[in-house]
């Protein structure tokens, strides 16, 4: 089988965002059909003292290793996928995902993640979002016990 | 060895394909019975029915779960408890027609975000021990049971030939079918099944297929174990988990069932319908998130499963050997778990019910078969645990290649490690004593270390080989142990003290010799010598933090009272304390890990929506262990005698064990027994041992004495009538039947306590009949 060999992930200029939230909002919309962001978006902005952060998955897919029924996929476009009708919703991905990046919203079982849509990185009036393509080997993280999961 | 990141489809096992006409098989099935249901929803946790099968007569029928019957009994073993003592006699046996075999799961099982939630507890009258034996196991079955409708599977009566059972959630069936053609040994059997009965012929659709089946030997032995399936995407075959103890597997073919097959359509993260999920998210979550911190810290399970305490029990001189004359062995690293990390293939998730991140079951794929039928077969291993890897240890078999094929064909044989493993530890001792020998062991050299002779042994016990002792051993040390007396071979006490059975099971693994309440949590126990109920050496032993008799017994109250609760709800015990929270050694009570006891507070309250505090689930408990020793003493045992285990785990038994320990136990002759060091010296071994076998057989029947008390029986170990409605039954029967046990015992002059109290020392009570003063 063809394996992808580079992913799609968010690259993030700090220096250009001011916090707006509209990323959020987008994102929301694609997992929730809803534009409250926050809990139910996939990237997330937080204010620092340095300024803003982002929180979101990077797909380097050690959560592909923990699910038991198979819902979590690397897909062709190398994005680690989470297929929800498959998902029984038992959270060894959110709870095993390093970086916290595999999110669950009280509002139903099965958690969500960033499909690098670029929905977020068109929404952001100041261009502070980027999709960048990298390889995936460059980034892959295999679940091992020695190695964080 | 492929590790990590390999896409689900492509992880091969390399294990021997076969290539079955499934359709000519399942051709010639003739149903005999089918019996249509409303499919149900589960209701925060229960679907509030269960489901009676009778194979004699071909009736299934559905029976309410009432409120009454959860707030009395909860659930799984609970439910289990309850049904027997509808439907059993106090004569009924394990094959008796009226015997039951009850797989049931409790409202928690099921549960997908908190690890360790998809037991199922199997219960039947034992062959070994002639009551009821509780046996928890892992898979498939159970969750999938509830999520097709049922709260319970009561199977009772036999069928005239082989059968499986099929419950299908999927049409909302259930039939008994005839099969004829199917393979009987698990490995094969499981593949069968679970191929004939999934929907469509995919991975999928076989991960919602679980078989629980049994194998030759089961026929043969009491030492049959139910095997529960659980398909794995990755390997593609359906992996096994066992409910070993006390014969269930040979009630299971006694029965005449080949296999019980359940399917279910689909199922989610919330089928259990909790009443809270959002809280039980967290609290799930929190659990993974810990385990993921610490387990590499800790228990490491999830690398090497539960034989990372091979290390740890030779290193504490715990590690059975020679049928537990002995803790450790030098040749014990040969068996450490680095030796089967490198065996085990690494392509987590190991669980053995989804989302449980403990994933302790490890397996050796494409594993090649050394000896028997399937000789050059590469077949997956399930395991070794720990306790496999200890009762090989008990045998001296030291090579983890010898014990992956001790561990294959008990598993697909039926039949289970840990009784198997410790019975042929015994007759290896009275082999070396010359009592057994090759002529009296029907040709086979049953001598230590013999891994050959042991799975030949197995072998000719699955054929149905006729051989004396191939039949006579197959029924386990108790049965040997009273052969070998009826044929005058051995001296008695001999024999009674290193047969390490009680109550006619064969113990754990694990050496009790140097921990008195762990002696206690062996013994005094319901079902037989088996460590579910307690685990106390290392706080009596190394940390000696209950010194006291009466220290031990509240251990031996709560402990037991606390175990007994993931029984009642489905659950698995390991990720209560096999991973504990990074402060939990500076809490109040380290070893109840008070943390976790507050997870499965909130874990019931958001299933159930019930509000129960840490006190009443050792309520629940409770009632449900006082409810099974009560049927215990109606089915005639369930007394002192009953409790009473083998000199070897209180102590040396023969002079080698002895002066192995020398040091060991002539200082405790002296400290303990307040002698000087002079007269010891002046003393032979054998003087030694005796004034050593003597007092640590007194110390037994004290703490026997403080537990009873504690417990509310009566000294002869009796649970009384006071006690039984203080935790609120009120069933007729079951008050008189022990108000009559009592009465007899005290025209018999057994209410009267065990232990030789000299000055300054004092039973539990002094007062006669103190229970009835109870309120």
């Amino acid at each position: 089988m063809d394996h992808p060999t580079t992913v799609k992930i968010l690259k993030f200029h700090a220096e250009k965002c001011k916090g707006c939230l509209e990323c959020e909002k987008a994102c929301s919309q694609v997992h929730f059909k809803t534009k409250e962001g926050g809990e139910k978006s996939a990237i997330r902005i937080m204010k620092t003292e340095k300024g803003y952060t982002m929180h979101v998955c990077d797909q380097r897919g050690l959560c592909l290793d923990m699910c038991p029924v198979g819902a979590l996929t690397r897909r062709k476009n190398g994005v680690v996928w989470l297929e929800k009708d498959i998902c029984i919703g038992c959270q060894a991905c959110v709870g095993f995902c390093p970086i916290g990046a595999m999110r669950k919203s009280d509002v139903r079982i099965e958690p969500f993640k960033c499909i690098s849509c670029g929905l977020c990185v068109r929404a952001c009036p100041e261009k502070a979002l980027e999709l960048v393509e990298v390889p995936i080997a460059d980034i892959t993280q295999v679940v091992y016990y020695k190695l964080g999961a | 060895m492929v590790e990590g990141q390999i896409a689900i489809d492509e992880y091969k096992t390399g294990n021997t394909e076969h290539h079955w006409d499934l359709k000519k098989i399942k051709s010639v099935h003739k149903v005999l019975t089918t019996y249509s249901y409303k499919k149900g929803e589960v209701n925060k946790g229960y679907t509030n029915r269960t489901l009676y099968v009778n194979l004699s007569t071909g009736v299934i029928q559905e029976k309410p779960v009432t409120d009454e019957m959860k707030k009395k009994f909860t659930g799984g073993r609970g439910f289990g408890l309850k049904l027997l003592w509808d439907s059993i006699k106090p004569t009924t046996r394990w094959n008796s027609e009226e015997n039951e075999l009850l797989i049931t799961m409790g409202p928690l099982c099921g549960t997908t975000q908190y690890a360790g939630s998809g037991k199922s507890l199997c219960l039947s009258v034992s062959p070994s021990t002639n009551i009821i034996c509780d046996c928890n196991v892992g898979g498939f079955f159970g969750p999938y049971l509830k999520f097709a409708g049922f709260d319970a599977l009561e199977l009772q009566g036999k069928a005239k030939e082989d059968v499986v059972v099929v419950i299908d959630g999927e049409k909302a069936t259930v039939s008994i079918e005839t099969a004829p053609l199917e393979e009987i040994n698990t490995h094969l059997l499981n593949d069968q099944l679970t191929q004939m009965y999934a929907t469509e012929n995919t991975d999928k659709s076989r991960q919602k297929v679980s078989v629980v089946s049994s194998g030759r030997a089961a026929e043969h032995s009491y030492w049959g174990c139910l095997n529960f399936s659980f398909y794995d995407i990755r390997r593609k075959v359906p992996r096994i988990k066992q409910a070993g103890r006390g014969g269930l597997g040979t009630v299971l073919r006694d029965k005449k069932i080949k296999a019980l097959v359940v399917k279910v359509e689909r199922f989610d993260g919330v089928s259990n319908h909790p009443a809270d999920p959002v809280s039980l998210a967290k609290v799930g979550t929190k659990l993974h998130r810990e385990i993921r911190n610490l387990d590499r810290y800790q228990c490491n399970m999830r690398a090497v499963g539960t034989g990372h305490l091979v290390e740890i029990m030779d290193t504490y001189d715990l590690l059975p050997t020679e049928n537990y004359r002995f803790g450790s062995f030098p040749k014990a690293s040969k068996i450490y778990s680095p030796k089967f990390y490198e065996l085990f293939t690494k392509i987590i998730p190991d669980g053995c019910w989804h989302g449980c991140t403990m994933a302790c079951a490890k397996t050796v794929d494409g594993y090649t078969v050394m000896t028997g039928p399937y000789k050059g077969e590469k077949v997956t291993v399930d395991g070794p645990e720990y306790e496999t890897i200890g009762a090989c240890s008990n045998m001296s078999i030291w090579d983890p290649l010898w014990i992956l094929e001790f561990n294959f064909y008990c598993d697909t044989y039926g039949i289970d490690t840990i009784s198997a493993g410790t019975a042929i530890a015994f007759y290896m001792e009275m082999y070396e004593y010359g009592i057994l020998n090759k002529e009296r062991c029907s040709g086979l050299e049953l001598c230590f270390g013999n891994a050959d002779a042991s799975l030949e042994l197995l072998h000719r016990i699955a054929r149905g080989d006729t051989g004396e002792f191939i039949i006579v051993a197959a029924k386990g040390a108790r049965r040997v142990k009273d052969w070998i007396i009826q044929n005058g071979w051995g001296e008695k006490q001999l024999v009674e003290d290193t047969g390490m059975e009680s109550k006619g099971l064969e113990f754990s693994e694990y050496v009790t010799k140097e921990s008195l309440a762990m002696q206690g949590g062996y013994g005094l126990t319901l079902k037989g010598p088996q460590h579910d109920e307690a685990w106390l050496i290392f706080m009596d032993m190394v940390n000696n933090a209950i010194p006291t008799f009466q220290m031990k017994a509240e251990a031996l109250h709560y402990f037991p009272m606390w175990r007994t609760w993931f029984g009642l709800n489905g659950l698995c015990k390991l990720p209560w304390n096999d991973i504990e929270p990074v402060n939990n050694a500076e809490t109040s009570e380290p070893s109840k890990v008070p943390e976790h006891v507050q997870n499965y507070v909130e874990y019931q309250n958001a299933m159930t929506g019930w509000n129960v505090t840490k006190e009443d689930l050792i309520l629940q408990s409770e009632r449900c262990y006082n409810w099974q020793r009560a049927m215990n003493v109606w089915m005639g045992r369930g007394q002192r005698k009953d409790d009473w285990i083998p000199f070897r785990a209180m102590g040396p038994v023969t002079e080698m064990e002895y002066v192995s320990r020398k040091e060991r136990y002539d200082k405790q002759l002296v400290e303990k027994l307040g002698m000087s060091q002079k007269d010891v010296e002046k003393m032979t071994v054998r003087e030694r041992l005796t004034v050593l076998y003597e007092f640590r057989r007194d110390q037994y029947k004290k703490l026997a004495d403080a537990v009873y008390y504690r417990r509310g029986w009566t000294p002869n170990g009796v649970p009384t009538p006071q006690k039984m409605k203080q935790l609120g039954f009120t069933d007729k029967k079951m008050l008189k039947m022990l108000q009559d046990k009592i009465d007899a015992d005290e025209k018999n002059g057994l209410n009267v306590w065990g232990g030789t109290y000299g000055k300054g020392e004092q039973p539990p009570s002094t007062e006669k009949r103190y229970w009835e003063k109870w309120k």
